[in-house]
């Protein structure tokens, strides 16, 4: 009984970060904070709803994968988050017009010179763009 | 490490004996066994086994703690009409070191919500990330610094 209940609200949970997550992607007004709100509030998603599952159950065997699949899910999510913001940096997609500061200018424009020289010798230093 | 293996050792002794072949009786040896070995730690040999566990202890729940307040910030944000943030880049000096501790700490930052790490500068001194509420750069830097980095550093050294 007092497990049903709970189950429930963290399937509720999970359901209110994924639409959390969705209505990111229209609200935000450039391509990072998008990437921010969507990637990490369905990470959040998916961990409740794949909870709700294993307390739902209660078997080990089910637990475990569950566990297993949450874990996964935030080691990956966050790594294409980084590469997509990162390529999109610098491929030179613009910040929000009322971001605050951008510190990495100078810095991208050297690793932009480092990737361009990399690629004139045929050799891929970072292995994406 | 020794006193870990004995920890486990003690714990499946306990599973032994108590004749229950499940987790959740495994996890009742191992938290029994780890009093039991904190009790008697001052006998042996001096051992940073203790404060490990307490270090990944807190740093989990510091974690779920900065998941749970930034969420709530961002879901403010999406749902009301009015946009409260203060994006930008900034770039953190490292002070951690290894591949682990940076992998680690990057994706720490990414997976909070309103923080994105963008790149890692090629001699490894500099972190560059996105981040979505900027009250002021350099207190901004110092939280980053203060907060994750610094249990990292506590976590692997």
């Amino acid at each position: 009984m007092i497990f049903d209940i709970f189950y429930g609200i963290l399937m509720v949970i999970g359901a209110l970060f994924m639409s959390l997550a969705g209505l990111g992607i229209i609200r935000m007004p450039d391509l990072y904070t998008r990437i921010s709100a969507a990637t990490k509030a369905s990470t959040l998603g998916a961990a409740f709803l794949l909870l709700s599952v294993a307390v739902k159950f209660q078997e080990p065997a089910i637990v475990v994968r569950m566990i297993a699949v949450i874990f996964f899910i935030a080691l990956t999510a966050p790594i294409s988050a980084h590469i997509i913001g990162r390529t999109a940096y610098l491929t030179g997609i613009p910040l929000w017009e009322k971001s605050k500061i951008d510190e990495f200018k100078e810095a991208a424009q050297t690793v932009m010179e480092d990737e361009e020289r990399a690629a004139e010798e045929g050799e891929n230093p970072m292995g994406c763009l | 490490m020794k006193t870990f293996l004995l920890n486990i050792l003690l714990s499946a002794l306990w599973v032994a004996i108590t004749g229950g072949f499940s987790a959740k009786n495994f996890l009742v040896g191992y938290i029994l066994a780890f009093m039991i070995l904190w009790f008697v730690q001052g006998t042996g040999e001096a051992t940073p086994y203790f404060d490990k566990v307490r270090a990944i202890l807190f740093f989990f729940f510091f974690f779920i703690w900065e998941l749970i307040k930034a969420n709530f910030r961002l879901a403010l944000d999406i749902l009301t009409p009015a946009h409260r943030m203060e994006p930008g880049v900034i770039a953190i000096p490292l002070d951690v070191e290894t591949d682990a501790e940076i992998v680690l700490l990057s994706t720490l930052i990414t997976l909070t919500p309103g923080t994105l790490s963008l790149h890692v500068s090629r001699d490894r001194k500099m972190l560059f990330i996105h981040a979505m509420y900027i009250d002021d750069p350099d207190r901004f830097r110092e939280s980053v610094k203060s907060g994750f980095e610094h249990r990292i550093l506590e976590l692997f050294r």
